[in-house]
């Protein structure tokens, strides 16, 4: 039997969503980023609103997530996702509008925008990498950086006397009687894939029916920043990230 | 005739909004332009036309707000004074980079940093000049007048559209404080779904349907060559500014020996300084440029080959003076003379300054 015979429509068990560009993605192999894209990507398809999404891109490495997924976007200054979305949820109340942010652009810079954002109850969805590093400007401490994280501006490690204590900005969201739905999730194996595109799809349904901001962190990896393979990047995640960041529903109201 | 009312400079920007169509309104309460937004959450045009106002935690997240509504296609502003206009220039300069249109307040007062809540215009070189970082430009509108104030926040959107560009109204402490007879606008509709997707299709994000390609609003471009061609059409875009919509205006300066160059507050007591001057014989002009970017660089040369020399009264150490000298090339003597930190020059002041630094100069 040839290769031919066998990739025939009957035969089909998967394919790229619609939503995904032919567009080279630039991150590095083993990034939570395009995972991350893809299920994003699959729920707007899958609940036929690409006519009705916009999404808000952050700076950081998924600067220019406009490149990958086929909807309207706007590219937000540094942490001011949250307030870009707020002016296009208030004006166009109808649409589905999330903010994609990594941890450096929500829990660092953009601290302000997101806690008034959530804390408004603006009806947008929130997408949170948190990848405990600056992916993008080589690998500096992020504020979600573990005690004892080496990263370019922790050499030795990052001393919590120095520079603080890891933030877990999710469990503050979470207090915030704005947020309908706070959860901390992964993207490291297919079970986690799956649970976590439940969680979108219930984020995006709870902006359909307008129940105010429904925030998704997804602890990722770094791999390139960390400086470990793709393999021992989700190793290092499960033992270190994980007990750190437990994963879980904070609030689903 | 419209409607006339008495009121503050900082209440028609409101009242002017909502009667221009205006959708969206962001901001975070500063002295001396808090009425702003106090007159518009009292107003609520939200059960009107459907405006929004949104007092948002800060400046930055306002001004990145104005992005979000502009990027939308929308008719959006916000105002703020001084250090808060501080705060807004990353965002102004996003929104410039962007190509988005949207209206900017700055109610000027003294600094620099806290500073004074009393009148100056020491925001000139941040409003005329760039602000924030990279080569752009604001169209910048000086109005002298409550009823100014009121016009030109229509006109501001009017031009924010036509070129896709930031404007800026740059008012003062005593303009946004005074109360003065002003003829209101008449009221606009907003701009329904279809008028954007028809106008603004091209860009704005609405959601992409199956018809058309994904809006992307943007400032980013990381291949130099296509950022260096962006940057030529910016720059192309402001040169037909500048050749358009240059606005000034003059009093008693077809006559005239000397010339005073003033905008915004400065002009109103310089008009009364012509008047003093002019009584004690000596020949003078004003002239008031109304966009300061553009800046009415031709008519002040062709000023300079009339006049012996020009006198710039500005409530600042002396910002405009640089345009003007450069609008003259130095063809002809320019002074400054300017009170600043929330002192406001008197007529007086302005002649006795004119006869010692031109006349007897
Ligand atoms: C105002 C401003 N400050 C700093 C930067 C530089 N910068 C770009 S991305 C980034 C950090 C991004 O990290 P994160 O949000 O964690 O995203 P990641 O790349 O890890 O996905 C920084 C500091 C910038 N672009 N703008
Ligand atoms: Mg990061």
């Amino acid at each position: 039997m040839d290769v031919k015979d066998i990739i025939k429509e009957e035969n089909l068990v998967y394919k790229k969503s619609a939503i995904i560009t032919d567009n080279t993605m630039h991150y590095c192999p083993g990034c939570t980023h395009g995972t991350v894209h893809k299920v994003v990507a699959e729920v707007i398809e899958e609940m036929g609103i690409q006519d009705k999404t916009i999404g808000v891109s952050p700076v950081g490495c998924s600067v220019l997530a406009y490149n990958y997924l086929d909807i309207d976007w706007q590219q937000a200054a540094h942490g001011r996702a949250p307030a870009v979305a707020t002016a296009i949820n208030r004006l166009y109340p109808e649409k589905y509008v999330f903010a994609y942010q990594g941890d450096g652009d929500l829990a660092s810079i953009g601290c302000a925008e997101i806690i008034h954002a959530c804390n408004r109850g603006e009806n947008i969805t929130v997408i949170f990498i948190n990848n405990a590093i600056y992916g993008m400007t080589g690998g500096q401490m992020a504020p979600t950086t573990l005690e004892g994280m080496k990263t370019a501006t922790t050499p030795y490690g990052r001393d919590v006397k120095l520079a603080g204590y890891p933030l877990k900005i999710t469990e503050l969201i979470a207090q915030l009687p704005g947020t309908c739905l706070v959860t901390r999730e992964s993207a490291e194996s297919a079970v986690a894939v799956r649970k976590l595109k439940k969680m979108i799809r219930k984020a995006f349904e709870n902006t359909g029916k307008k129940k105010g901001t429904s925030f998704i962190e997804v602890v990722s990896t770094c791999n390139s920043g960390w400086k470990l393979s793709p393999v021992e990047s989700n190793t290092w995640m499960k033992e270190n990230m994980f007990p750190f960041y437990p994963l879980g529903t904070m609030k689903d109201i | 005739m419209g409607e006339l009312r008495l009121m503050k400079g900082n209440e028609v920007i409101a009242e002017a909004a909502i009667r221009c169509g205006c959708d969206g309104y962001f901001g975070y309460p500063i002295t001396p332009q808090s009425e702003v937004m106090e007159t518009l959450m009292a107003r609520k045009p939200w059960e009107e036309t459907g405006m929004v106002v949104v007092q948002a935690e800060s400046e930055v997240a306002a001004i990145n707000m104005v992005y979000g509504g502009a990027g939308c296609g929308k008719k959006v502003m916000t105002s703020s004074s001084s250090p808060g206009i501080s705060l807004k220039q990353e965002g102004i300069t996003y929104i410039a980079g962007a190509e988005l249109p949207c209206l900017v307040v700055n109610v000027v007062r003294g600094g620099p940093g806290l500073g004074t809540i009393q009148p100056a215009q020491s925001d000139y070189f941040q409003a005329v000049k760039g602000g924030g970082h990279g080569d752009y430009k604001l169209i910048v509108l000086a109005p002298n007048s409550v009823q100014e104030m009121n016009d030109f926040v229509d006109l501001g959107f009017e031009l924010a559209f036509k070129y896709l560009n930031p404007v800026m109204i740059l008012s003062d402490g005593i303009i946004g404080q005074m109360m003065e007879k002003v003829e209101l606008s008449d009221i606009k509709p907003r701009m329904t779904d279809e008028y954007i997707a028809k106008n603004h299709g091209s860009w704005a994000t609405t959601g992409k349907p199956g018809s058309r390609n994904r809006n992307i609003i943007t400032s980013l471009e990381l291949d130099s060559a296509k950022q260096e061609k962006f940057n030529h059409k910016l720059q192309a875009k402001y040169a037909k500014i500048q050749e358009d919509e240059v606005r000034f205006d003059t009093y008693k300066a077809e006559d005239a020996d000397y010339l005073i160059v003033a905008y915004g507050s400065s002009s109103r007591i310089s008009k009364k300084a012509v008047e003093l001057a002019r009584a004690k014989g000596i020949k003078v002009g004003l002239i008031r440029p109304i966009t300061l970017f553009p800046f009415p660089v031709k008519e002040l040369n062709g000023f300079a080959k009339k006049v012996k020399g020009m006198l710039t009264v500005e409530m600042s150490a002396g910002q405009m003076i640089e345009d003007v000298k450069l609008a003259v090339e130095c063809s002809i003597p320019v002074e400054h003379f300017g009170r600043y930190g929330g002192m406001i020059p008197s007529p007086d002041e302005i002649v006795a300054a004119l006869e010692q630094k031109i006349i007897g100069g």
